[in-house]
């Protein structure tokens, strides 16, 4: 236990939503009456999470938007009580869910420092040691007896960041916090990072930035919907979160009265270039007018490949569902992330009837090769002449 | 748990929370802190001028002035801490969803205001004491006791209100409302004396408020009070008041304590 900083065992979080908030006593009093329970729904945000947190670890939580990871950072920083289970911590843990918390535009900037710190805890006396140190750090020294208000919202976040990575704790937990200040104080932030990392401060860090936590973090958890996905190397836990995310990119679809539906399915969400790809599109036409369909897989922004239908004559009658396969070997294209557009195309005018962006996503994978990029696998070679 | 409840990282908070309120109640007025002393004064310069100069009321009271005052000022003590504190869990809703602070404290912050305020209003109270030439009572020294008294009486209330109004917001309204009806059922701006049957004055003085207003006026400006202590001579109802004390403060932290775990979720 001794090297455990933070320990969750079987937590679950649950929700009362009451469908419509009783905050008045009458309607409390009416339900309460009619003994209806109707009205509330339980949301469970977490189910039977268990992880632990070793002192001096970099851990980073990621998920997407509604996973529970908020949720979960809060349980820890003991904001909300878990429904279920319980966590450990073991030793001093300051939470910046938000930065600045507390701050007063009415107050100067110093009276702020001391405000915040007293909100995390730290008295004057702690304060005041660490009170230089936060001024260089935010670069303000000339303004911190100006009201808050007179700052620009850049300075109040460099000042609120600055209070945050002073603070003098065992376990610091982040939330959302990198992407404040201009370049140059990112790379400070970025310094700092390093630095405690290397002092062996336990660090939980909740992001979306899957560079931050590939480069700082030791371990990592990704979290979906309410449960455990991936707990581990962060490089796994980084790859699977982009895989996710791409699953659920927004498709645009742009149909017109000759088409009247447009499915298309990939047969993986990765791939190895050493695999085929499959695409399955379904149509229907309202329409009976011979058309073509183009395909198209984009890697950042460039159309890689493009290939149309016109060699099979594909079935154009109305009200007819139709089926129809591409396949590509990928062997020339590197690793890399790419975009599926479907497009459909009256045979006679040339005109689009109907199309589909980002129809579906997935991923080129493959091995690391440090010395070759770009989209295209060559065979180029280097020689000394 | 005195220990943990009075540790260095909760006392820190507490006069930081303190100070800033005390900071920005006057901010942005010329006078500032003079305020807190000018604003009694003129209040009670007013009260003085309706209700001994105007109606003059008070009859046969010695010192009515200051018998008027300490009343108002032990009822505005006990007004302002509850109100202040009824809206101070929801008020700091920002820092309760995004910080670890004991939730208790930010009810205590808010009546040690309170109380702080009251400290002030007893100066001028103590002015108008040595312009009005009162002699003062050995039994001034009860005084601080019957502060405590009225202190632990709002505090248990206040727990109760700030707790209850983060589920439901109508609490701020019942009340104002019960604050009104508490203000005449009390004998601030009429002496006791002047209700009828002796079974009502009775009745009336079971409220710890009147109890301790009519027992603070005793202390300090005339033995001439009606107090409970008289009026029910030693008989055991006379304790009601305190009993009634005790049991407001200790279901009021059980009340606030069941409900401090969810109040991040609920407001």
């Amino acid at each position: 236990m001794d090297d455990i900083a933070i320990k969750v065992d079987q937590v679950a979080k649950e929700f009362k939503l009451p469908h419509e908030k009783h905050t008045s006593v009458k309607s409390a009093f009416i339900n309460t009456v009619r003994g209806s329970k109707r009205s509330i729904e339980r949301q469970s945000v977490l189910k039977d999470i268990s992880f632990e947190v070793k002192k001096g670890e970099f851990f980073g939580i990621v998920g997407r938007n509604g996973s529970g990871k908020s949720t979960l950072l809060k349980m820890l920083a003991g904001i909300y009580e878990p429904t279920a289970g319980s966590i450990q911590v073991n030793g001093r843990l300051t939470p910046f869910i938000e930065l600045g918390v507390g701050f007063n535009p009415e107050l100067t900037g110093r009276e702020n420092v001391f405000l915040n710190g007293a909100l995390l805890g730290f008295n004057r006396k702690e304060m005041s040691a660490m009170y230089d140190a936060i001024v260089q750090f935010a670069e303000l020294e000339k303004f911190m007896d100006q009201k808050l208000k007179n700052y620009s919202s850049g300075m109040q976040v460099r000042l609120a960041f600055a209070i945050a990575i002073q603070a003098n704790t065992d376990i610091l937990l982040l939330d959302e916090v990198l992407a404040v200040g201009d370049a140059a104080f990112q790379q400070k932030c970025t310094e700092y990072f390093e630095k405690i990392k290397s002092e062996g401060k336990t660090v939980i860090l909740v992001t979306h930035d899957m560079g931050a936590v590939e480069r700082f973090c030791t371990r990592a958890l990704l979290i979906k919907t309410g449960n455990i996905e991936v707990l581990g190397d962060p490089k796994d836990v980084a790859k699977k979160y982009t895989i996710e995310n791409y699953k659920v990119f927004s498709k645009e679809k742009s149909l017109t009265e000759t088409v009247k539906s447009l499915k298309v399915n990939v047969n993986k969400a990765t791939l190895t270039n050493k695999e085929k790809l499959v695409v399955d599109i379904e149509y229907e036409l309202a329409k009976d007018k011979p058309v073509y369909m183009g395909i198209s897989l984009i890697i950042s922004g460039i159309s890689v490949i493009e290939h149309n239908s016109k060699s099979i004559k594909i079935g154009h009658e109305k009200n007819k569902k139709y089926r129809v396969r591409y396949e590509v070997p990928l062997e020339r294209l590197n690793k890399s992330e790419v975009r599926l557009d479907v497009a459909m195309f009256d045979e006679k005018s040339q005109q689009l009837v109907g199309y589909q962006t980002n129809a579906a996503n997935f991923i080129i994978s493959g091995k690391d090769d440090a010395h070759k990029g770009g989209v295209i696998l060559s065979d180029g070679m280097w020689s000394k002449k | 748990m005195l220990n943990r409840i009075l540790s260095k990282q909760n006392r820190a908070l507490l006069s930081e929370l303190v100070r800033t309120d005390f900071k920005l109640r006057y901010q942005g007025s010329v006078l500032g802190y003079a305020w807190s002393l000018l604003r009694p004064l003129f209040i009670f310069i007013i009260l003085y001028v309706v209700f001994v100069k105007v109606l003059k009321s008070g009859g046969a009271i010695p010192h009515f002035p200051i018998y008027l005052l300490l009343g108002i000022v032990i009822w505005n003590f006990f007004t302002e801490m509850t109100q202040q504190s009824l809206t101070s869990i929801v008020g700091r809703g920002d820092l309760i969803r995004k910080i670890r602070i004991p939730r208790w404290i930010i009810v205590f912050s808010s009546s040690i205001s309170a109380v702080i305020n009251v400290g002030l209003n007893l100066i001028i109270v103590g002015i108008f004491m040595l312009i009005n030439h009162v002699d003062l009572y050995k039994t001034v020294i009860l005084l601080p006791l019957i502060f405590i008294e009225v202190y632990m009486f709002a505090l248990g209330v206040s727990l109760f209100l700030a707790a209850a109004f983060v589920k439901f917001r109508d609490v701020s309204y019942i009340w104002e409302v019960f604050l009104q009806a508490g203000f005449y059922l009390t004998p601030i701006l009429y002496s006791l004396s002047i209700v009828p049957k002796l079974l009502y004055q009775k009745i009336i003085l079971m409220n710890p408020m009147a109890q301790a207003i009519q027992d603070a006026r005793w202390a300090t400006v005339t033995h001439d009070t009606v107090t409970g202590w008289k009026l029910l001579d030693g008989g055991w109802y006379a304790y009601i008041p305190l009993v009634v004390v005790v049991l407001v403060l200790l279901g009021g932290l059980a009340y606030f304590r069941s409900q401090a775990s969810s109040f991040a979720e609920n407001i």
